[in-house]
């Protein structure tokens, strides 16, 4: 989501040797490149707990979200329809439409993560525990690195120092947001800013850019009309570019 | 963006359901699906969710209030942090600089 933050540290990825201290300087390379994502990513955090009390939940709530719902545009998508006035369904409906891709990238990932060393498949709490860490930027850094190895290392120390920072994050970015004035300082224009930079990496292809256009056109047009939030649910009409092949 | 309708408990049921459905999501293509390929078309289709969302969101912050269309200073930090995207700037100064320009807009208005 975030990927122009990473792509620096990814871009240095590359088949690891065999030669033992070879492969110890690669797994230097993953954790260090993981961490420095996670550092990013706490930054992303504080704006989300600053975003989601001017939305109108609670430090409690804001931070409820991080830890249990753990998938950054989701929790953008359903404080943004929350402060905009829309309803439960509403909110709840957009946001679990951007968080089916975490469903896609459980797939992608399942071959890399769900075996240990010797092949063998992880306890199944273990892998219920890893799921909750199957999000855009574990899936970058995991399917960046083709050492079965170096993927688990990566997948392993981007999901917790994700975690920490993305929960740290939200908790002081929601104490700054409740005691600040956040209309008059221009925190309504956070959400649509945060959306934009989470787009890039989605527009790559002509397909994408098709759906995006198509996404933001429905959504105006059909403001004026549906209950408030609906016209978000709708514009997901978009990924009809996709069946085509 | 304090045109906030639901209540305090509908607040944390919206919590719970995200919550639920998000792990849900995960749990279904990690643990119960996992290594299988998917239909090409339906793939397809699903990467492109967030493109189409996100772009949805960004027009909806920006250009709307509530039901109604709104040309306002959000426009402004709308623009400036695209120039932030496009210059590869960190995720933390788009969303301050759109903020900073927003604020200085409605300042001066």
């Amino acid at each position: 989501m975030f990927q122009h933050e990473f792509e620096s540290t990814l871009g240095n990825s590359r088949m690891s040797s065999a030669h033992p201290r070879a492969e110890d300087s690669e797994r230097k390379r993953v954790v260090s490149a993981s961490l420095t994502l996670g550092a990013a990513v706490g930054i992303t955090a504080l704006s989300f707990g600053l975003a989601a009390v001017s939305s109108g939940a609670t430090v409690l709530q804001a931070c409820a979200l991080s830890f249990f719902t753990f998938t950054g545009a989701s929790q953008f998508s359903a404080m943004s329809v929350v402060g905009a006035g829309g309803s439960l369904g509403a909110a709840f409906g957009g946001a679990a439409l951007l968080s089916v891709r975490n469903f896609v990238y459980g797939v992608a990932l399942a071959g890399r993560v769900s075996n240990d060393a010797s092949g063998r498949r992880l306890p199944l709490l273990q892998r219920l525990l890893a799921a909750q860490f199957v999000i855009d930027e574990t899936t970058a850094m995991t399917t960046a690195e083709s050492n079965p190895r170096l993927a688990r290392t990566a997948f392993w120390v981007t999901a917790l120092s994700l975690f920490i920072t993305w929960n740290l994050g939200t908790l002081v970015g929601a104490l700054a947001g409740s005691v600040l004035d956040t209309n008059a300082l221009g925190f309504d224009a956070a959400f649509p800013a945060a959306f934009a930079a989470m787009l890039p990496s989605h527009l790559r292809t002509r397909r994408g850019r098709m759906a995006a256009l198509t996404g933001a056109v429905v959504c105006v047009a059909l403001t004026p009309f549906v209950p408030v939030g609906m016209a978000i649910l709708v514009a997901v009409v978009g990924v009809l570019f996709g069946v085509r092949p | 963006m304090s045109d906030i309708t639901l209540s305090a408990g509908q607040l944390w049921m919206l919590v719970v359901l995200l919550s639920g459905v998000a792990y849900g999501l995960k749990v279904l293509g990690f643990v119960v699906v996992g290594n299988r390929t998917m239909p090409p078309v339906l793939e397809r289709c699903l990467a492109l969710i967030p493109a189409s969302l996100l772009a949805a969101l960004v027009a909806k912050d920006t250009f709307t209030s509530a039901q109604e269309l709104v040309l306002d200073a959000r426009a402004v930090g709308l623009a400036v942090a695209i120039v932030a995207v496009w210059r590869k700037a960190p995720f933390i100064v788009v969303v301050v600089a759109a903020m900073a320009a927003t604020a200085l807009v409605r300042t001066l208005a």
